[in-house]
């Protein structure tokens, strides 16, 4: 249990900073500029010396703001993120926590996430952080509700909510993929997702033409750098979680199966960066409406539809 | 979170706003957009009373980059006055440049040789096209997609790199001289420029393709912040809020001046005065303008480009009133300016369209989200600069 908690946390620091860097790497290509090139080869240590400048910076607290609330909210955003990889089975063997009952873990524990945004904004003191906390309090809890239905949907068809479990009972080629019995959920799933872990074009609670940074607009330093943290170790879960529901886990032919996985991992988070370059952000009403009018009818017809196919059959 | 509310009472007293602004009983949050704010453009600071998300007032603060520019005017000779006219508008200097030459040409009734009108108006549509590319990015940051600006800027990039051998500098000319201009253009210019409307005609689809046809985009811009013909009347705003307004006013067809009346070009009109209207206009205007360059560097004649008898620093204008206004890329540029037959102008005004601009957001603001708000106040295209002078 500790080594696996050990490994989870190894495997996000080393994760993070690749995905930083690979963020970097993907809007500079899209932008058509090389992007970071100065601090090592390929400026492959850029996030590397980012995360020492972070480390290194005073953490300041505004006057007036509550100083619990103030520097429980990191520490709150990102404790929850290294549990959440436990139950995730990234290869036959290599789950660190098995347990029946993994997918709830990781649905529970991901909404502790809102949490820590509302006690960022509260605790500030600032009205652009009050006003980002509010934006996220109301997405977190509108696409929740959809996120779990789809999750429902598959979970039905398979009868297990043990994800390796789930990752076994699909095979290696993408037609024994659960994304091939339930399209719908899948996208559902993913676009809740993204608006989940406050990625544009959902990243209204933090929205920096707006509301200047959002819910982190007081915090610096370390505090910043665990929000960061939390936000890229969010990514992985949902798209480690969205591999090994829809698109097959560990599963697939030649290669061992760890590798299988992050490929499959990072191919959904490319998805999620070239989104973030792409495009603009919604406007909250609709961000809603999307939610409220399509997302969770859509997710309610599907369950009930998936629901029906399994009787009958 | 009483702290919060505590800076209410200065804010709001500063703003002139009413702090018992409050609906249904509900207090009101009272927050300040700027002076630092990633989307006020500069120091505009705009004091948003909100109830919820929803703005209920929302009071332009302007002042914070007042440099007495007209005072300025009066203390330099009138030429020296001209390096000024490129820092009233950083994005769009030669348009000032043009107004302010043209009220001294038609005070000493100088004659302007014809190749030097030619290359005023191939710089002056560079200079409106590189204008509108600054805006397109700054806007589509606005609403949150941060790669078209990296686009726009490498086309930017393209004019800057035209018109700095010809003028010496890359964003703050001043190059337009009573009399004609500074410097001759050279045929590598004109080559350049040819090359340069054939590689932007191509590029505009682009920008079609990545942002006017995204649905998201348009949704944030389709009927946010609709601006009628009479509101526009009523603040006197000019350019493509008026032109976005479904009014084909325009300076250079209205009252031309220079040689416009000579090339072949339409004024685009939009008629739904929302947010995509102006930015329609926008994107059109910078067809229109690649057209005009082209007709001009094709038909630009041989000959002077500043007449033998120039003004030189000292030079005296002769005793008189004049105004002159021209089409600049944010809307009317005007210039008014009383000489006594001094070295030094005895007074000058200065008419930016961005003020005019500027002063209608509040009314129109009104009711809409605070993202709406981000939405309208990019779509106004205002420079700072340009508003304090």
């Amino acid at each position: 249990m500790i080594i696996a908690v050990v490994a989870a946390a190894l495997f996000v620091a080393v994760s993070v900073i690749f995905l930083v860097y690979l963020e970097r790497k993907v809007a500079g290509h899209v932008h058509r500029r090389p992007g970071p090139f100065e601090v090592g080869p390929h400026g492959m240590l850029q996030t590397v010396a980012d995360a020492l400048k972070l480390l290194g910076k005073q953490p300041l607290k505004p006057d007036g703001a509550d100083p619990v609330l103030f520097w429980l909210a990191p520490i709150v955003a990102f404790a929850p993120a290294l549990l959440l990889l436990l139950p995730i089975p990234f290869g036959p063997i290599l789950t660190g926590l098995e347990v029946n009952l993994g997918l709830l873990l990781i649905l529970a524990f991901s909404g502790v996430n809102v949490l820590a945004l509302c006690l960022a904004g509260w605790g500030s003191n600032n009205k652009w952080a009050l006003l980002g906390a509010a934006r996220s309090v109301a997405q977190a809890v509108g696409y929740e509700i959809p996120l779990l239905l789809a999750v429902l949907a598959v979970t039905f068809t398979n009868g297990t909510l043990n994800l390796s479990e789930m990752v076994a009972r699909q095979g290696p080629y993408p037609w024994h993929w659960n994304i091939a019995i339930q399209p719908l959920a899948f996208f559902i799933f993913f676009v809740c997702a993204v608006a989940e872990t406050n990625r544009n074009p959902f990243d209204l609670p933090e929205a920096e033409s707006e509301l200047t940074a959002g819910f982190h607009t007081e915090y610096s330093g370390m505090g910043f750098g665990l929000f960061f943290l939390a936000e890229y170790t969010n990514m992985i879960v949902v798209c480690s979680v969205c591999t090994a529901l829809f698109l097959g886990g560990w599963q697939g032919p030649f290669l061992p199966g760890f590798w299988w996985f992050l490929a499959k991992m990072y191919v959904l988070l490319l998805v999620m960066m070239w989104f973030r370059w792409t495009f603009p952000r919604l406007r909250f009403d609709q961000l809603l409406n999307l939610n409220w009018k399509w997302l969770l009818p859509l997710a309610l017809i599907n369950l009930m539809v998936t629901a029906l196919v399994m009787k009958l059959a | 979170m009483k702290e919060l509310f505590e800076t209410r009472q200065v804010s709001t007293e500063i703003a002139g706003v009413d702090p018992a602004a409050d609906i249904d009983g509900e207090q009101t949050l009272v927050i300040n957009m700027g002076p630092q704010h990633p989307s006020t453009h500069g120091v505009l600071r705009v004091v948003l009373v909100l109830d919820g998300e929803y703005i209920v007032s929302a009071t332009p603060v302007i002042g914070y980059l007042h440099r007495m520019h007209e005072k300025m005017a009066e203390i330099r000779t009138c030429l020296q006055y001209m390096p000024n006219m490129g820092r009233v508008d950083y994005l769009n200097p030669l348009g000032w440049n043009w107004a302010y030459v043209g009220a001294l040409e038609r005070l000493a009734g100088i004659e302007v040789p014809e190749r030097a009108e030619f290359i005023r108006v191939i710089t002056g549509e560079l200079n409106r096209i590189s204008s509108h590319l600054v805006w397109f990015g700054a806007y589509i940051l606005d609403l949150g997609a941060f790669t078209p600006i990296m686009y726009a800027f490498e086309d930017r990039e393209k004019i800057l790199d035209l018109l700095q051998p010809i003028s010496g500098s890359r964003l703050t000319y001043s190059f337009f001289r009573p009399g004609g201009v500074a410097t001759d253009v050279t045929d590598s210019f004109l080559k350049d420029t040819l090359a340069f409307v054939k590689y932007m005609r191509d590029r505009l689809p682009m920008y079609r393709d990545l942002v006017t046809d995204n649905i998201i985009f348009r949704r944030r811009c389709e009927g946010v912040g609709v601006l009628s013909l009479e509101m526009c009347q009523r603040y006197g705003a000019t350019g493509p809020l008026l032109r976005g307004s479904n009014r084909p006013y325009d300076i250079r067809k209205a009252e031309p001046y220079s040689i416009y009346d000579r090339f072949d070009y339409q004024i685009p009109v939009d008629e739904n005065g929302d947010a995509m209207g102006r930015y329609r206009v926008r994107m059109a205007e910078m067809a229109e303008s690649l057209r005009i360059i082209e007709q001009a560097v094709n038909r630009i004649p041989e000959g002077e480009h500043l007449i033998k008898k120039a003004p030189k620093p000292l030079w005296k204008a002769p005793k008189g009133e004049v105004y002159f206004a021209v089409e600049g890329a944010r809307g009317k540029i005007g210039v008014y300016l009383i000489s006594n037959g001094d070295k030094h102008p005895y007074r000058v005004k200065l008419r930016s369209p961005g003020f005019s601009n500027l002063s209608l957001f509040g009314e129109l603001a009104k009711g809409h989200l605070l993202q709406d708000a981000v939405s309208i106040l990019g779509s106004l295209d205002l420079v700072i600069p340009e508003i304090d002078r």
